[in-house]
């Protein structure tokens, strides 16, 4: 990058290298890249969504994909989030 | 004890190969009984830029399948003692490569070699994954462009998960960046990701970085690994990584542009 480079950045404005973009691009993709790995991972999620399916439909009428079992990593800690959709009807009566 | 390392990188044309064949030549030279395996089954290149494309007769497939022996299949490299080549299959199908009999392989090796490095095919396929599941150590080959950072990201997941050390608990695979085409003069001008930029996203340990050289390509153009070159950046550079393998410390070269004269910074010009 020569002074009169220099020069003609500063005086566009346009001071955001492209290298810094990129980085920034890597780091947000990545971290959700890694994210996506490290839910699916534990193959017992399935299995564990099947039996809980299972439970809850002795109960009530639920659809197979009223039920998701998600594993996120918040820092320090994992948590098991369970997210079940009760049909309409019931919850009103 | 004998070390298996795999050369990866997921994306392909980042210097897998090139690294190969200067890496295992270094590990040779400094008196390490070493063998590099082409596992590009398909799509040979390695016996190319080892010079050693018309002494192949035999190749892992035939290996393999219990056609030859091990010993029928090595190729001696002309460069330099303690180093030997075995091919790919240029005409196989990859699905050959099972696990187990590479595997097999590699255990048999091990008899006989110190070192035995893995140059891997791109992507993350069969041909990749079986050049990898046996890694006890693993070169990362990283270029300084947002795709290679990328696939290098992929790759040690798949590494720190899939391969036989994760998956039967052992210590896990020691991984190192190693950056190749390296262009300090482009990293100063905020034109191209740094070292440490790529060091801070992928987070492993740097082993070294190979700069951008046109030396590359006349190594490859002569069948000569770039390791052997004279008077060569590339050739210094891959010295001091397997200087660093080997557990010496090497300072970093190669990372910042040379200072330019106070005309031709004023100027431009490069």
């Amino acid at each position: 990058m020569s002074l009169i480079d220099n020069l003609l950045d500063y005086l566009r404005g346009d001071t955001k290298k492209t290298a810094v973009v990129a980085k920034e691009r890597l780091q947000i993709i990545l971290a959700h890249e890694r994210a996506g790995r490290n839910a699916s991972s534990p193959d017992y999620l399935p299995a564990l969504q099947e039996e809980l399916l299972a439970v809850i439909a002795k109960y009530i009428h639920v659809d197979r994909d009223m039920i998701k079992v998600q594993l996120e990593k918040h820092g320090e800690y994992e948590v098991l989030e369970l997210n079940i959709m009760l049909p309409e009807d019931k919850r009103a009566s | 004890m004998p070390k298996v390392i795999v050369v990866t990188s997921g994306k392909g044309g980042v210097g897998k190969t090139t690294t190969s064949a200067s890496f295992s030549s270094g590990l040779a030279l400094r008196g390490n009984k070493t063998v590099v395996i082409d596992f590009d089954v398909g799509l040979r290149n390695l016996d190319l830029i080892m010079g050693c494309e018309r002494r192949v007769v035999y190749d892992i497939i035939n290996v393999i399948n219990g056609e030859v022996t091990l010993k029928q299949a090595l190729i001696k490299d002309k460069h330099c003692d303690n180093l030997y080549v075995l091919p790919a299959s240029q005409t196989r199908d990859k699905d050959a490569l099972n696990l187990e009999a590479v595997g097999r392989i590699l255990e048999e090796l091990k008899e006989s070699f110190d070192c035995i490095v893995c140059d891997s095919p791109a992507g993350i396929e069969h041909g990749a994954f079986s050049a990898m599941y046996y890694a006890d150590e693993a070169l990362v080959v990283t270029n300084p462009e947002v795709s290679s950072v990328r696939d290098s990201d992929r790759i040690l997941g798949i590494l720190a998960a899939k391969s036989k050390r994760a998956v039967e608990g052992q210590e896990p695979v020691k991984e190192h960046l190693l950056v190749t085409r390296y262009d300090p003069k482009r990293v100063a001008a905020g034109e191209m990701l740094s070292v440490d930029d790529i060091q801070e996203i992928l987070r492993i340990p740097l082993i070294g970085v190979i700069p951008e050289s046109e030396s590359v390509l006349q190594a490859s153009n002569s069948g000569t690994p770039a390791i052997h070159l004279e008077k060569s950046d590339v050739a210094e550079a891959y010295r001091d990584v397997v200087a660093r393998f080997m557990g010496e410390d090497v300072p970093m070269r190669f990372t910042t542009a040379e200072k330019a004269g106070f005309l031709k910074r004023l100027f431009g010009g490069r």
